[in-house]
């Protein structure tokens, strides 16, 4: 009766909320105990982050950062812990690095195609944790760290063996991307509204292909029959396997979807600013990705607004240099948060359960009484939501 | 062989470790004969085995405790970190021993945090351990930021990397029996000197900090299955509405078990910093959760724990052992032992595609060892690795985790 859209929202900002707050309690303290003014950093932090350049990092970083993390996702929504987007981005990115120079298409179909071949290899990756468990009972969690260590090795033994650019001696690295396979910038069709950038500012092309695969997300989890199964199975799989999921299909369907959204991250920077394999290929994102799927919920407008709010509190970190601050006070600023916020998240889904439960008992009381109920001047028992 | 089967089930878990492990020794003393690789016994392997195996034991001894209470602790690698950084920190200030007490104090604050979030507010067990392990590094890289740069006698100290411990942990070896299993060992007669070798790897040149991980695993069988405590402990894992039916305080149990999980693993981070006297960053590489591959593979049982640490840790010392011929006598090893589980699995149940892979992949390793001079440098890194893969997949048909593990439990509840 009070589900208003204000309220909803209202509920929605709650646990983020405290989680802020809780984030910045702890890392104002943190600065504090090791002398440091907090007010100074802040500040520090956020003329830094209030420039063109800075903005364009973050959505540059933050693009990739958000298709990974809903590759993380889509696994945490049917409690699948797919900890392996490491080793599947890795083996993608070394893949379509590598295919990519191997043949020529036109533009757009050269970059669906290197983008196609990054999510196989990183699909057929996770492949492997998904039949482990629905064939052996494997742990995902387990087996999927073990493949990352496999990954890193096989990387590396493929690289130098097989892979490699033989023109270049002294670094090991493959070819580059050729100009038909790379991202364009965006930095034309924006300027065509007027708004110019400073000069070695780019803006890469991967931001729509992130947004295009949130929308997709959304669809496929909202809107189609996959989605309802795999929100089933996460919610209850007794009742999912109940009403006739399999629950083998669904978890090598949604590793795989998974592996290939890592893989798909790759190429946002592959296609764009790094344009080839080597050990400077950023490599840490998938780890992050696991962080921000949580600290989105799970969902795609929350992950959105938590990777671009991970990138940007990155970003702004660089400034505290300047202030004589260590920048590392981001990481616990990072951690603080996501730790406060699955708490907080948890508090509040509770803080709901219980008002529902007795609400309903409430309602089922003044039915039996025969007559209207006030709620407001009659407080319920406490026990009615403790104990069901 | 149905006597055998008897014998079998009649021994506790103590004999039957000893059978396995004397079983593998022998069939790894034909093959370094036949394959010609002397490390692959010898004493010094066998010594960097029991070394190697002792954090990762520890993480996964730590990880029993959490599970038996029915609290999945996949943040052991998170606690593992925070214990490497506060055992640098304790061993700087004060030496080796009081690095060993601050790795446990680190993991424990690590393993508090976790109990906190499951416990008291009941977040996903999982969701939890993941976040740990996002944040530990996170503390720690400050943490040296703060207190580790320009820190120590030379101003070694980094972002990365801390002051050096001054002295190193003493080991120790039993005299008397330490030199004549040596020079058994160096006689290299095939078997007995296999078994000095892995015997020296006990009393010679063992680090004390080494001695205290293994001997939790008795304290772990006896404490967890012989104390009231440990039966409280894992009835709050088993079926907790029960156990608080019966006046268990479930969560003070399952606060405990946690807390020591952490500190476990906290001191296996405290082991390997006492080891080269210094923090390093990304110093665990994952052995938290190698723990928690040996713990799956220990079915929840100290004493299979730890055979399942030595296994992954024999395949990492070997990687250390000179020259690469152990590794490619490894291959030899595993292809002989697929081979063999599949012909006892054409007379036993008849599994058509178990049957194929065994043999296949027998067979391709065979072919492999025959074409290769010397195994190159990225398969003996994966190795140890796909060797952790293969032991879970065909462990974990048969395991039986507590029953509770990765499930909330708020007081009060039913069922």
């Amino acid at each position: 009766m009070q589900t208003t859209w204000t309220k909803k929202v209202g509920d929605a900002l709650l646990a983020p909320a405290i989680a802020v707050a809780a984030a910045l309690v702890v890392s104002s303290f943190a600065l504090l105990v090791s002398g440091h003014s907090p007010i100074a950093a802040y500040r520090a932090m956020g003329s830094f982050v209030a420039s063109t350049d800075s903005v364009v990092t973050i959505l540059n970083r933050g693009a990739p950062l958000y298709v990974v993390s809903l590759g993380v996702a889509i696994g945490f929504r049917m409690n699948l812990f797919n900890i392996g987007a490491d080793g599947q981005y890795r083996l993608g990115a070394l893949f379509a690095a590598a295919a990519s120079s191997a043949y020529s298409l036109p533009r757009p179909l050269h970059i669906l195609t290197i983008m196609l071949i990054a999510m196989a290899v990183g699909g057929a990756w996770a492949a492997i944790p998904g039949v482990l468990k629905v064939t052996r009972n494997v742990n995902e969690v387990v087996s999927t760290i073990m493949l990352n260590f496999v990954a890193t090795g096989l990387s590396a033994y493929l690289l130098n063996n097989y892979m490699r650019n033989e023109r270049v001696e002294n670094v090991v690295e493959t070819k580059s991307v050729p100009k038909s396979g790379q991202l364009p910038s965006l930095n034309g069709l924006i300027e065509n509204f007027g708004f110019h950038f400073p000069r070695l500012t780019v803006l890469n092309g991967f931001l729509p292909v992130a947004m295009v695969v949130g929308i997709a997300f959304y669809v496929l989890i909202w809107r189609t029959r996959f989605g309802f199964d795999l929100r089933m199975t996460g919610a209850s799989p007794f009742a999912a396997r109940a009403s006739g999921v399999k629950p083998a299909r669904m978890i090598i369907t949604t590793i795989v979807i998974s592996g290939a959204l890592a893989g798909l991250a790759s190429t946002g920077f592959l296609l764009t600013d790094f344009i080839k394999y080597n050990e400077t290929f950023p490599l840490g994102l998938p780890f992050t990705g696991i962080a921000v799927a949580l600290l989105g919920k799970n969902h795609p407008a929350g992950i959105a607004a938590a990777a671009f709010a991970w990138s940007g509190i990155e970003q702004a970190s660089r400034g505290l240099l300047d202030e004589k601050i260590p920048p590392e006070i981001s990481r616990i600023m990072l951690g603080t948060l996501l730790m406060s916020s699955v708490i907080a998240f948890e508090v509040v889904r509770r803080r709901n359960l219980t008002n529902a439960v007795r609400l309903a008992g409430l309602q089922a009381v003044g039915r039996a009484a025969g007559g209207p109920l006030d709620t407001e001047t009659q407080p319920p028992s406490p026990a009615a939501g403790a104990t069901t | 062989m149905n006597t055998i089967t008897r014998r079998w089930h009649e021994m506790n878990s103590w004999q039957r470790a000893i059978v396995a492990a004397a079983g593998v020794l022998f069939a790894l003393s034909i093959t370094r004969v036949i394959a010609d690789a002397d490390d692959l016994t010898s004493g010094n392997t066998f010594i960097a085995t029991v070394g190697t195996a002792a954090p990762i034991l520890a993480v996964a001894l730590g990880g029993l405790y959490a599970e038996r209470a029915g609290v999945a602790n996949i943040g052991l690698e998170g606690m593992m970190i925070l214990g490497t950084w506060f055992a640098a920190f304790a061993g700087w200030q004060w030496g080796p021993w009081a690095a060993l007490a601050g790795g446990a104090i680190g993991g424990l604050l690590g393993g508090l945090l976790h109990s906190l979030a499951t416990v008291t507010f009941g977040v996903d067990q999982i969701v939890s351990g993941v976040a740990i392990n996002f944040i530990a590094p996170g503390v720690a890289r400050f943490l040296s930021s703060e207190i580790f740069v320009g820190a120590g006698s030379n101003g070694e100290g980094t972002i990365s990397a801390s002051p050096n411990i001054a002295h190193s942990m003493g080991k120790f070896s039993v005299p008397g029996l330490s030199d004549g299993l040596k020079s058994l060992d160096e006689k290299r007669w095939f078997f007995v000197s296999d078994v000095a070798g892995a015997l020296r790897a006990f009393v010679d040149r063992m680090a004390w900090s080494t001695l205290i991980i293994l001997l939790l695993v008795p304290i772990s069988v006896y404490v967890l299955w012989h104390t009231p405590f440990g039966l409280r402990l894992r009835s709050a894992g088993e079926k907790p509405s029960a156990a608080e039916s019966l006046g268990v305080g479930v969560y003070k149990m399952k606060y405990i078990a946690v807390a020591i999980s952490g500190a476990f693993a906290g001191l296996g981070g405290a082991w390997l910093v006492v080891n080269v006297r210094q923090y390093n960053e990304g110093q665990t590489a994952g052995r938290g959760f190698l723990g928690l591959a040996a713990l799956i593979f220990g079915n929840w049982q100290p004493i299979v724990i730890a055979l399942g640490a030595a296994l992954f840790a024999y395949g990492f010392s070997l990687q250390e052992a000179v020259g690469k011929n152990p590794v490619k006598a490894l291959y030899l090893f595993i292809a002989a032992a697929f081979l063999a589980m599949c012909i006892a699995l054409m007379f036993g149940r008849k599994s058509w595609r178990a049957i194929l892979g065994l043999a296949i992949t027998g067979v391709g390793l065979l072919a492999y060892y025959f074409n290769t001079d010397e195994v190159n440098r990225q398969f003996v890194y994966i190795t140890p690795y796909v060797m952790v893969l293969v032991v879970i997949t065909f462990a974990s048909s048969r395991s039986r985790p507590p029953a509770t593990v990765g499930l909330p439990y708020r007081r009060g509840q039913v069922g």
